[in-house]
């Protein structure tokens, strides 16, 4: 079944990270999966991790290019979170899911190892920002996260120029990806 | 300090701030030195997953956000006690539709019914009450009935054999002369016979017909009528209190029948003041009745009824009566000798059916017929 134009609405505006969007499929959907969660040994932030983590998934899929959803999003996102609790439930050494016989799932093993992969290149990219110690976790996270001008950063950290700022951004940025690559390679 | 400006000149590089010379002269660079284009290209990976860890992290917080705000508003809960607050804009979010559908749905319903209401309550109040006169039908049955009885008892009179019973209705004695009251429109026709309890007919003549009170007065005109020496109730000209117990008895078949009820408002249909409403089972035939209080007085002429409601009846006061005979009296001399039985109440006390064995001699069945 293909996602009707409603839904396709959503998930544009989840790609552009629109609030509005986010509630209407949050609102739609938590319920269902905390439920799933709940039933099956989870707790109230389990339900929320799993949840949020999912939602991740979806955004990651209308993010991409040659994004095609091919479900609906109640599905995909239910599947998406019965994939990740099973997971978690193998970890704590159990293997089934309860009184789950009445959604509807889908295969998204593919998307989940995308996904994998982009949580772990971004526990790196976390650790390794956190390791940098402040300023530099700030002064990188200004520029590159929250995209501010060299100019404000200046002013807001307390550089006499832009330029200073520029070149202290650039040796926290070394040190960072250092510490990035360090890891990252390894990974690889 | 030269790798600062190095990395400076690869992220403007990628980021397409170079211009087109520099751009030019740095891809040269790239070309011959491959620690240059290694970097330019680990950059470019770097800048990417820095791209994505950024965007991971804003879906994140707005996550957050948006998990707390539908917690707040009640979408979603937890578990936890519903603030009142988020319980209050949860109802309201759940049911603003709803809400709204209603009170449109009400807004229209109230317009349609005023405007039904404007179109149809003249009609309507036409055939809201009902006299309660015996229906043609019905009354046939009883001349058939009654007609076999009559000749049984050899009574004196006898209907005439070209008439057509047209109404029937219930009248009693005013006067233990052979003066009766009943309802105006019980005597359509152009005469009238009555029956006695016990079946015997009598001729009865028209004396007035009072349209406004819907009263009117017979005089029994039969030969093989005894008179009364004295009726054993009287007719009582003060007004009844609510809620007091009143009875009638009437025809509405061929038999005499009882009905118990009481006064439920001090003025009639519309509010007219000649009247009494009461809260009493009457049926077509019952018209003219007398109503009586528990002492066996007679308090009011029993005339109509509501159709849209059950059990709700119109009596003429009794006071109506008094004024109409006053009135014939100054215009007709005949009638000056009419004594009404305004005395004490001789029943009171007695039990209800020794009193209706008292006064059931006194309700007459009246035939109201057309002469072809």
């Amino acid at each position: 079944m293909k996602a009707d134009s409603n839904e396709q609405l959503l998930l544009k505006g989840l790609a552009n990270n629109d609030g509005k969007a986010i509630d209407t499929i949050y609102k739609e959907n938590f319920s269902v999966i905390q439920a799933l969660i709940l039933n099956n040994n989870g707790t109230y932030d389990d339900a929320r991790d799993i949840f949020q983590e999912a939602m991740i998934t979806l955004y990651e899929k209308a993010k991409s290019e040659s994004f095609v959803l091919t479900c609906q999003i109640k599905t995909y996102l239910y599947s998406v979170c019965r994939r990740l609790w099973l997971k978690r439930l193998q970890q704590m050494g159990r293997f089934t899911i309860h009184g789950e016989d009445i959604e509807e799932t889908v295969a998204v093993e593919e998307d989940m190892e995308i996904h994998e992969k982009r949580n772990a290149e971004f526990a790196i990219m976390d650790r390794a920002l956190n390791s940098l110690g402040e300023p530099c976790k700030s002064l990188l996270e200004a520029y590159y996260i929250r995209k501010k001008g060299m100019g404000d950063i200046a002013t807001d950290f307390g550089y006499t120029n832009a330029d200073n700022a520029k070149n202290q951004k650039y040796k926290c940025l070394m040190r960072l990806k250092k510490l990035f690559f360090a890891q990252y390679n390894i990974g690889e | 300090m030269e790798d600062i400006l190095l990395l400076d000149a690869v992220e403007r590089y990628l980021s397409g701030a170079m211009l087109p010379e520099e751009k030019a002269y740095f891809e040269q660079l790239r070309k011959n030195t491959p620690e240059i284009d290694q970097m330019v290209v680990e950059h470019k990976l770097f800048l990417q997953q820095m791209g994505t860890y950024s965007e991971h992290r804003n879906l994140k917080h707005a996550l957050h956000e948006s998990h707390a705000r539908l917690l707040e508003r009640g979408d979603i809960n937890e578990g936890g006690e519903v603030s009142a607050k988020g319980k209050v804009i949860q109802l309201f979010h759940r049911y603003k539709k709803v809400t709204a559908i209603a009170a449109s749905i009400a807004g229209f319903t109230a317009l349609t019914i005023s405007v039904l209401v404007a179109a149809l309550s003249p009609t309507v109040n036409k055939t809201q009450i009902q006299q309660l006169n015996g229906a043609i039908n019905q009354l046939r049955k009883v001349q058939q009935a009654q007609g076999s009885k009559i000749n049984e008892l050899n009574s004196g009179a006898v209907l005439p054999k070209d008439v057509t019973v047209i109404s029937s209705g219930t009248a009693f004695l005013i006067d233990g002369k052979g003066y009766l009251v009943t309802n105006a429109h019980v005597l359509k026709g152009s005469g009238a016979i009555v029956v006695n309890n016990k079946g015997q007919e009598f001729f009865a003549k028209i004396i007035n017909i009072d349209q406004t009170r819907d009263l009117a007065i017979l005089k029994i005109d039969d030969n093989t009528y005894k008179s009364f020496n004295s009726l054993p109730y009287a007719i009582k000209k003060s007004d009844v209190d609510l809620g007091e117990e009143l009875y009638t008895l009437g025809y509405p078949r061929d038999e005499i029948v009882y009905n118990m009820g009481y006064l439920s408002a001090e003025s009639g249909f519309n509010g007219d003041t000649s009247s009494y409403q009461l809260s009493l089972t009457a049926n077509p035939g019952n018209s003219g009745g007398p109503i009586f209080n528990k002492n066996g007085e007679i308090v009011g002429v029993l005339s109509t009824r509501q159709t849209s409601a059950e059990g709700v009846v119109f009596a003429v006061k009794a006071k109506g009566i008094y004024k109409m005979i006053e009135e014939l009296k100054k215009s007709d001399s005949s009638l000056a000798k009419i004594k009404m039985p305004s005395g004490g109440a001789s029943l009171k006390g007695v039990e209800r059916s020794k009193q209706i064995k008292e006064v059931a001699d006194c309700v007459f069945l009246v035939k109201a017929y057309n002469q072809q």
